[in-house]
């Protein structure tokens, strides 16, 4: 393997990287570099202690969720803090964090793609697993906080004898289909996107039963000119089909409060501030993932300091937005002169859930602000701790939302606390194991770089020069 | 296992046997399921398995092991007699109708008028019976006591009679026996008396035919004594009687035809047997409508913070000792012959404010005292009742209503000292659970153990009856013959709405075995002493008395008895007291402790603390302050060297130095419900100081309880949520309520069109008094679950109707107003585009329909309600598993599922009912024909229901008054409920002095 320092000055600096000299693609690979380096950690045999001790860890978190659901099932929703007034909680928290979440790799495929954005090729891959994984989280919420999850298919508008319907004006009903949507155009999208790398470790995986799995999975890729050709057509037809849903999915989970009359809920800035929000928290979420993988699996010339750099610049601006968005309620609650909002923004900032309000501008409006300084954006320690801090606060964000909001309405006689219970809190940090177990499975058996438009970049960048 | 396996046991197990089977063949029905399980713990039965089966032993001897879990419901299937209950008509046998008996339709309730005992006194009342099966009792708008509407224990009483933890057998010396037994046992104690060995003690009563079974008693054991001890009794206002007039005699009132009221603190809407006419009478004097804005005024001086407080124009909270000197001072401000003034805790010129209000008002006033003031304030009260001539016309003395007085019972005092010369033969106690609720000062339980027998006929194996030799399981008024005099002496029958469940015997039937007619059935003794006091026709008068619940022309002769000159009775004003007051108060939920099992009650969030579960050390602000309380802060209480520990709670309003302490809680053995619930304030209740007592010691021990409230917060912030005014302000400005809450209505969407009905409710803040009774009739009628303090505690409570309690202004004041919350039926309801299957939707009438089958329990209509009146059931709360408790629901509401919405429906099943009645009998639903139970139960008419669409409808008329406005209009929710202000009527010299 070639090190990066020792050759700097003896290559070409690739297209993207003029601005500031950090290349997308440590230069020297070849694509039998590439093929070796990604396609090794899956075709490796046995598995290295450090995977398996993550593994375990995310392994046991995901039997706590199971634990949880079970007593969930058994007991019903009343196991975890809700009341009334505060009907929905962590579940509703829990579902529009994990969707949030699900954003960046949408984002990063789909629209980075579309606008030929060559950096995202190292990171698209393990985002778009990271969405499913994080749309698979989410979309759990619904079902589990039902009263009833045995009737959840009753959102379904299905044929039946029972003259049931939906009621479609309910943004519950938008929801389902928003994140059934979602769920499944991002599969797709990451799917034909693994083809050609599932062909290349088909081609070279050495045991019968690799080779076959994968060669079930490559679906018959043989790499030909007209596969290549429909691949591509395909791929960005994808990319154009998932575009608007980076923006509709997250608006329609918004108006899950805007459509509410509960103060906090009520606005129309909800749209635009989520989606700013999901981006937000989707960028913190592939940097907290991809800066110990790199690290890990010695990718640093595949997942550059450029990609990082990119993605704190993505997170900064996405975080201004999202500021925005805080202080624009702020000012509508005053301007509107409305003693309902009005209250409702005290009793935000001061009332008894004001820590988490505190925490929340601490988490996503000032430690974001670091990201101004080069220094820190370059520093991968210090870039991982505010993505840290980012998926925090943008879960606080949502219990300001929620809780705050419910808690205190319109008439104070029904004002009261929530407080979570260990089932609350079992299963947000189960549902924690169970994307840290897919995510673990996914980068030992599936290439978590995209082979195929590596060696493209190889090809058009460092190819050139060997 | 079965009981034919034991048959081919040997010799000696088979006599074992044969023992057991004598004893099962006792029990029956419910019974005898119980008896079975009771059966395995006893000595004999294990011997007998041990002999049996050896190996087995060892599994039985555990506690509930699955196998004997599943033997005991094997056998229970396979010789489990009668399951649930008995319909009224049927006797013996149970078979479904083979053919349909006469004025039966099964789904179509009938109503029964009885009684229901309010401090011995009779509430008369409609019981819905469903085929053979009582669900809901309704007032009986012929009864004098209830003019239609009833109270909240009134509504309880139903989950009372279907209490599973009801005794159920007979008990001698704590086992199980049989009436049987204790009947041919009982005569040879009798036999064995000696000569004025027999007591009787009985609570407050006015059954005429007990009295003359007592009379009979009392002829046929020469010697024999009757004692009478009522826990929350009217011994002060009987005794203030005796003062003034030199008779004990009944005193009750006419409040629709006062328009000044001084309460002097008494609790006269809440408290009083008759409180529901009091409530009715009262809130008739305030009705402000169509023009008409003529109100009484309520002075009220008080020491606890009371819902009759809460409904004062003016209120002084003074200590419990200080009311004496008040009323002297109103008194010879009044002019009463023979009372100097005295220095007042209110001042002078207010004192004399209020007396030129009184005079003004000449015989339309009434001065009432309470229960806790000793006589001599009763006596004052009297005096003043006289000198302002209100004898007649709002004031009326009777001969008192109850037997025990009216015959010269002993007191309790009396009987503990007999007990303890050991002269008591044999005790017999008639309902009550002295032992519980006995001063302390008199060691009841010690006492008697002194007793050579004793008896106890009861509701529950309660604390007594666990030390009674014998204790025999009461029919619940419900389940027995009897019969009971109201306030004002009106008669009033008690008929059984079905067979006693647990075999349980009335009082009359108790005293007919100790008179030698063990066989006597309730109904033939009630029968065959009316038939000796009704002339004409017996069987018709009887007849239509029982179709009315009541005896015409039974009411007492009121007496116009000259006062007694002051310097005769009128004691010195105790001297004020330094240090805390302790005050005993009956709990507004639990009494005396009598429903502190019933989890309707228990579960009821009391008037102005909104605590369920527990009773709590109440404290006004400034003394909680000064003794570092915060609420929740346990105690230690002590008064006379006798300490109890208890929470403590802060009221608004509550006198200071002064620490209300309910009664009723407790209790050692109340049942599943009530046990170990909350502190006992009897432990600090001597007989000589049995309301108020001086020198209590309030200590803090750091300890800390978590005490279940139904309201968190009782700022209204300012929101306009009820509006209220003063009357001279609404009759200056009568737009003025509406333009507080009015905004442009507008909608891009189209309005619903109403071909039909157009169903509505408006409500009367200016009438509603806070008093719960809508809330437990609700539960009632709509099969609403009991969670439990666990989940009050994370505000799960089921309640759809709840009073939501706000306080203003000072909180050393007492100015909360109450506004009942429950589902308004928006026109724009915003709970119904939330929800994504469709399960709450908006009916032709325009109710907003609740279907629970669809209900997937996403909580998004919930969040959605800015009324929050929306219930969840986040458990499985609905208890589908106690047999005894499946009767008595509802049969026409669903009994929810966990994991389903509910709220409140309109009583979307009684409309559909009188619609079903109007379409057969091919009329017009008529106006006032649907009543929500709310409604029904409301002793003050606060809630009006009908059809809006009707013009001239009762809820349309409401509707077009001034002061009817909706709450959170601005929403656009267009709510269906609306709300009539609150108003005060302030004496304007008492409100320019205090300016």
């Amino acid at each position: 393997m070639i090190h990066e320092q020792s050759i700097r000055k003896e290559l070409i600096v690739p297209p993207m990287d003029r601005a500031d000299h950090v290349p997308v693609i440590a230069p020297g690979q070849t694509f039998e570099s590439v093929n070796e380096q990604i396609g090794s950690v899956v075709l490796r045999r046995g598995f290295q202690r450090g995977w398996l001790l993550g593994l375990a860890i995310a392994f046991s978190l995901l039997m706590l969720f199971l634990v949880a659901v079970t007593w969930l099932f058994i007991r019903g929703v009343g196991v975890w803090g809700i009341n009334i007034p505060v009907g929905w909680g962590f579940a509703i928290i829990n579902l529009v964090w994990w969707i949030g979440i699900g954003h960046a790799g949408t984002l990063i495929s789909a629209i980075l793609l579309l606008l030929r954005q060559q950096w995202r090729t190292s990171i698209n891959r393990f985002a778009e697993a990271m969405t499913l994984f994080a749309v698979a989280c989410a979309a759990l919420f619904p079902i589990l906080h039902l009263g009833r999850p045995q009737f959840f298919f009753w959102l379904i508008p299905y044929p039946n004898t029972l003259d049931y319907w939906p009621q479609f004006r309910s943004p519950l009903m938008w929801d389902f289909f928003a994140i059934a949507t979602y769920g499944l155009v991002s599969l797709l999208f990451w799917f034909v996107g693994l083809i050609p790398d599932l062909a290349t470790l088909r081609d070279r995986a050495k045991s019968a039963f690799s080779r076959v799995t994968f060669g079930i999975l490559s679906m018959g890729w043989r790499g030909s000119a007209v596969h290549w050709k429909r691949y591509q057509d395909l791929y960005y037809l994808l990319a154009a089909l998932a575009t608007p849903l980076v923006v509709s999915v997250h608006s329609i989970v918004s108006f899950d409060f805007a459509v509410g009359i509960v103060p906090g809920w009520h606005s129309t800035i909800f749209p635009p501030y989520f989606v700013a929000g999901a981006i937000f928290a989707g960028f913190a979420m592939v940097l907290l993932i991809a800066i110990p993988l790199r690290k890990y699996y010695h990718m640093e010339n595949f997942i550059t300091d450029r990609h990082l750099r990119n993605m704190a610049i993505v997170m900064l601006t996405s975080g201004l937005v999202v500021a925005y968005g805080y202080i624009m309620e702020l000012f509508m609650a005053w301007y509107s002169g409305n003693e309902y909002e009005g209250y409702m923004t005290v009793n935000r900032i001061i009332g008894p859930y004001g820590w988490v309000f505190g925490l929340m501008i601490l988490c996503n409006v000032v430690i974001p602000q670091l990201l101004w300084f080069k220094r820190i954006r370059t520093n991968t320690l210090w870039l991982w701790g505010i993505s840290l801090a980012v998926s925090f606060g943008m879960w606080f964000e949502r219990f300001v939302i929620v809780i705050t909001s419910l808690h205190r309405d319109f008439l104070p006689s029904s004002w009261a606390m929530y407080t979570p219970t260990f089932w609350d809190y079992a299963t947000f940090i189960g549902t924690l194991g169970l994307f840290a177990t897919l995510i673990f499975l996914f980068i030992r058996f599936l290439p978590f770089i995209s082979i195929a438009e590596t060696r493209e970049l190889v090809h058009q960048t460092g190819g050139k020069v060997e | 296992m079965g009981l034919s396996d034991m048959s081919t046991a040997p010799e000696q197990a088979a006599q074992g046997l044969a023992a057991m089977r004598a004893r099962l063949a006792q029990a029956r029905g419910k019974t005898y399921w119980r008896s079975l399980e009771e059966l395995a713990d006893t000595a004999e039965f294990k011997q007998l398995l041990r002999q049996e089966y050896p190996r087995e032993a060892a599994v039985w001897d555990g506690s509930l092991s699955r196998r004997r879990f599943l033997q005991l419901i094997g056998a229970s299937l396979a010789l489990a007699g009668v399951a649930g209950c008995t319909p009224r008509n049927a006797n013996e046998k149970i078979v479904p109708y083979v053919r349909q008996p006469e004025g039966v339709t099964p789904g179509v309730a009938r109503y029964f008028a009885t009684a229901v005992l309010m401090g011995g006194q009779a509430l008369g009342v409609l019981a819905e019976s469903h085929e053979g099966r009582p669900t809901k009792l309704e007032g009986n708008p012929e009864h004098p006591a209830s003019l239609g509407a009833t109270n909240a224990f009134a509504q309880a009483l139903i989950l009372q009679m279907y209490d599973p933890d009801r005794s159920q057998t007979v008990l001698n010396a704590g086992n199980e026996s049989s009436w049987q037994q204790f009947t041919s046992a009982i005569s040879s104690t009798l036999n064995g008396l000696a000569p004025g060995g027999l007591r009787i003690l009985t609570g407050a009563a006015t059954s005429p035919t007990l009295a003359g079974q007592m009379a009979d008693l009392l002829a046929h054991f020469p010697g024999a004594r009757w004692h009478r001890y009522e826990p929350v009794g009217d011994d002060n206002s009987i005794e203030g009687a005796r003062l003034a007039l030199g008779q004990p005699l009944n005193t009750y009132y006419d409040f629709s035809a006062a328009s000044v009221i001084v309460s002097l603190d008494a609790n006269f809407l809440y408290d009083d047997p008759a409180s529901v006419r009091y409530q009715r009478q009262f809130s008739d004097g305030r009705r402000v409508a169509d023009g008409l804005t003529d109100m009484n005024r309520l002075y009220v001086v008080e020491s606890d913070s009371t819902i009759t407080g809460a409904m004062a124009d003016h209120r002084w909270a003074l200590l419990p000792g200080d009311i004496q000197a008040f009323a002297q001072a109103l008194a010879a401000a009044l002019g009463v012959a023979g009372v100097a003034a005295v220095e007042s805790a209110v001042p002078a010129a207010t004192v004399a404010a209020i007396a030129r209000d009184l005079h003004a008002n000449g015989a339309r006033t009434v001065v009432v005292p309470g229960r806790s003031q000793p006589p001599a304030v009763h006596a004052l009260a009297h005096a003043m009742n006289a000198a302002l001539g209100n004898i007649g016309t709002t004031v009326f003395m009777t001969e008192p209503v109850d037997i025990g007085v009216a015959n010269g019972a002993g007191t309790l005092a009396e009987l503990v000292a007999d007990l303890e010369a050991g002269s008591v033969g044999l005790l017999v106690m008639l309902g009550g659970n002295p032992v519980y609720d006995a001063p302390a000062d008199l060691a009841f339980a010690d006492a008697l153990a002194k007793a050579g027998a004793s008896i106890h006929l009861g509701l529950y194996a309660d604390e007594t009856a666990q030390r009674c030799t014998w204790h025999i399981p009461e029919a619940h008024s419900l389940e027995a013959w009897s019969d009971a005099r109201a306030f004002d002496g009106s008669v009033t029958f008690i008929q059984p709405l079905i067979q006693p469940l647990y075999d349980g015997k009335s009082a009359h039937e108790l005293l007919a075995v100790l008179l030698g007619a063990p066989n006597d059935a309730g109904y033939d003794l009630v029968r065959k002493h009316w038939q000796t006091q009704l002339s004409g026709d017996f069987e018709v008068v009887w007849a239509t008395a029982l179709h009315d619940g009541s005896l015409p022309n039974t009411k007492f002769a009121t007496v116009t008895p000259t006062v007694a000159a002051a310097s005769g009775w009128l004691t010195a004003a105790p001297a004020a007291a330094g240090g805390l007051q302790a005050v005993f108060a009956p709990d507004p939920s639990a009494w005396d402790g009598r429903y502190a099992n019933n989890g309707w009650l228990q579960e009821l969030p009391r008037p102005l603390t909104k605590l369920t579960w527990d009773n709590a050390a109440l404290v006004s602000p400034a003394t909680a302050e000064r003794l570092g309380l915060t609420n929740g802060d346990i105690v230690r209480l002590t008064l006379d060297g006798r300490t109890v520990h208890g929470p403590a709670w802060i009221v608004p309003g509550h006198a200071d130095n002064t620490v209300t302490l309910p009664l009723g809680y407790g209790r050692q053995a109340a049942g599943r419900v009530g046990s170990g619930v909350g502190f006992n304030a009897y432990a600090l209740r001597t007989s000589a100081a049995p309301w108020f007592a001086a020198g209590l010691e309030v200590t803090k021990t750091g300890e800390r309880i978590d005490l279940a409230t139904t309201q968190l917060h009782f700022n209204m912030e300012g929101r306009d949520l009820v509006l209220s005014a003063t009357i001279d302000e609404f009759r200056a400005e009568p737009g003025m309520i509406r333009a507080r809450v009015d905004h442009p209505q507008e909608s891009i969407y189209p309005a619903w069109k109403y071909e039909g009905h157009a169903w509505g409710m408006s409500v009367d803040l200016n009438a509603c008094v806070g008093c719960n009774a809508c809330v437990v009739a609700c539960v009632a009628e709509n099969n609403i679950p009991v969670v439990g303090k666990e989940q009050v505690l994370v505000q799960r409570e089921m309640h759809w109707l709840r009073i939501d309690t706000y306080f203003e202004g000072d909180p050393a004041e007492l100015n909360p107003v109450f506004q009942p919350m429950m589902c308004q039926h928006c026109e724009d309801a915003p709970c119904e585009p939330v929800c994504p299957v469709g399960a709450t939707v908006h009916s032709s009438e325009g109710l907003n329909d609740m279907v629970y089958n669809r209900c997937v329990g996403t909580r998004y209509c919930a969040n959605n309600c800015p009324y929050k009146v929306r219930r969840f059931n986040f458990l499985q709360f609905s208890d589908w598993n106690t047999e005894s408790l499946k009767p008595m629901r509802n049969p026409d509401v669903t009994v929810r599922q966990r994991g389903v919405m509910e709220k409140c429906t309109f009583c979307v099943q009684r409309i559909e009912e009188a619609r079903s009645a109007a379409i057969r009998e091919g009329r017009a639903i008529r106006d006032g024909e649907i009543k929500t139970a709310c409604q029904q139960a409301c002793p003050t008419q606060a809630i009006i229901f009908g059809d809006i669409n009707d013009p001239v409808s009762a809820v349309a008329r409401r509707k077009a008054q001034p002061q009817d406005y909706g709450v959170l209009t601005y929403l656009n929710t267009k709510p269906r409920t609306s709300y009539m202000a609150r108003f005060n009527n302030p004496n304007p010299e008492i409100q320019a002095s205090s300016a």
